[in-house]
């Protein structure tokens, strides 16, 4: 079973659709025992990182979250892999999760239209088990304005190009995911890298 | 890259799909939910849902029509029309949209873009804005499907969404929309130059060269069409192909 943090954050529902789509058993949660209990975890999330934070603090579960990330599959999709991150710049300075080393803060390349909104291709840096059976030429659905910025190219396994490098897929070499874009709302491809994530259990 | 987006919308009327040319002459013409599957297998970017119902009934169908599709489609849902508060773009979004297209209301009531971007972030609000050319290089905007001149500038307008928190325009032009002879081209590329926003073209699309040409003559993100794709003329996969044939980066 798959438990999707309910924390207050949007997009809880095209997750739970998606792997219900898929086969995929999962449960929407606010719980510690609940979390302790799934073979695997998702955060998303949708909104300003602080306030996400908050919530998360709010809800009790940041710690469980630090202690479960370690032992079972997690992945983070959208703002939920930016707090994976050790900090965030968005609004003011707020610590994150610190699962990852780095940062979050503003895309600031010029003349490029923001949000970052729409399909951008997978450029892969990293050969990882969520990247089976993708292909050289996949799409997914991004909406952000602020990105992360990894301190070790270890931790990048897929990036976008917009301006630069927009990290996509991170990863702690671990038990650790997470995507920027949305794979819920990225079609097939989007399917498959969730599929692919319920797999590594 | 980012790609170009293609976007099939389709208007809704008390849970049929519905067209009509220049907002007038309605015709049924289908099931939302069947429509919605059909463009995403065809490779539809995002799928735009456009209430055209008055009634209150006619909202809570909408609302299964999109908790349907949900489902079933796994690419971006836009619901428009009939939303006025923080509570209909709330209730829009839980039945599985993931952006929400506000248009005469926000005109009529500005603070609905900030309240619902403050709260579900820029991400999920688009404005829809109709307008119309009164002179050269001008425009004004008008509300209720294209019947009442606000004689308020477009350009102003636009600028004043992105303040206050709009995640997109979707740029319909009255004097293009159901003639079939392109894009508004001008009008385009005035609004892309003034805001920051990613801008939807949207009235006018009538043949298989006016995606691409779109995308070549301004730096809109995306383009959007309903009856073109609904008559089956066209297929979403061959706007694509003939915008990949031009240099067009698509998915």
């Amino acid at each position: 079973m798959i438990a999707i943090i309910d924390y207050g954050a949007g997009n809880i529902f095209s997750v739970k659709n998606a792997l219900d789509h898929l086969g995929v058993e999962s449960k929407l949660t606010d719980k510690k025992e609940d979390l302790i209990a799934a073979d695997e975890i998702i955060l998303p999330g949708v909104g300003a990182f602080p306030w996400a934070m908050n919530m998360l603090k709010n809800s009790g579960l940041v710690d469980t979250i630090k202690e479960q990330a370690k032992v079972k599959p997690f992945l983070g999709i959208c703002l939920g892999m930016q707090l994976l991150f050790e900090k965030s710049f968005e609004f003011e300075e707020c610590d994150g999760l610190g699962l990852i080393m780095g940062r979050v803060d503003k895309i600031t390349d010029p003349g490029l239209v923001i949000p970052h909104m729409g399909w951008n291709k997978l450029e892969y840096n990293k050969e990882v088990p969520i990247f089976k059976g993708l292909g050289n030429d996949e799409y997914v659905y991004f909406v952000h304005s602020y990105k992360a910025f990894c301190e070790s190219e270890d931790n990048l396994y897929a990036y976008s190009e917009y301006g630069s490098k927009v990290p996509a897929v991170v990863g702690d070499n671990g038990f650790v995911y997470g995507c920027q874009f949305h794979p819920e709302k990225s079609g097939e491809t989007g399917l498959k890298i969730l599929r692919n994530f319920a797999e590594l259990v | 890259m980012l790609a170009k987006r293609i976007i099939p919308c389709l208007d809704v009327r008390d849970g049929k799909v519905v067209k009509g040319v220049n907002f007038e002459g309605i015709k049924e013409v289908g099931d939302p939910v069947e429509c919605a599957c059909e463009y995403n297998k065809q490779g539809a970017d995002e799928i735009v849902f456009y209430d055209i119902t008055a009634s209150h009934e006619g909202r809570g169908v909408m609302l299964d029509v999109v908790r349907n599709t949900a489902k079933k489609v796994f690419v971006p849902l836009t619901v428009g029309g009939g939303i006025k508060t923080v509570d209909d773009i709330r209730e829009t979004l839980r039945a599985g949209a993931d952006k929400v297209s506000v248009n005469s209301q926000a005109v009529q009531n500005p603070q609905l873009i900030k309240d619902g971007a403050d709260i579900f972030g820029s991400q999920c609000i688009c404005v829809g804005v109709d307008a119309k050319a009164i002179g050269e290089n001008k425009w004004t905007v008008f509300i209720n499907g294209g019947r009442i001149d606000m004689k308020m500038d477009l350009i102003d307008w636009v600028k004043k969404c992105e303040q206050l928190g709009a995640g997109e325009i979707c740029l319909n032009s009255i004097d293009t929309d159901g003639v079939r002879g392109g894009f508004d081209l001008p009008m385009l590329k005035a609004v892309v130059d003034a805001v920051k926003i990613p801008v939807i073209a949207s009235g006018g699309a009538g043949k298989l060269g006016d995606f691409a040409e779109a995308f070549l003559e301004t730096d809109c993100s995306a383009a959007l069409a309903a009856s073109l794709f609904h008559f089956h003329e066209l297929t979403v996969g061959q706007v694509k192909e003939d915008c990949r044939s031009k240099g067009i980066i698509v998915r």
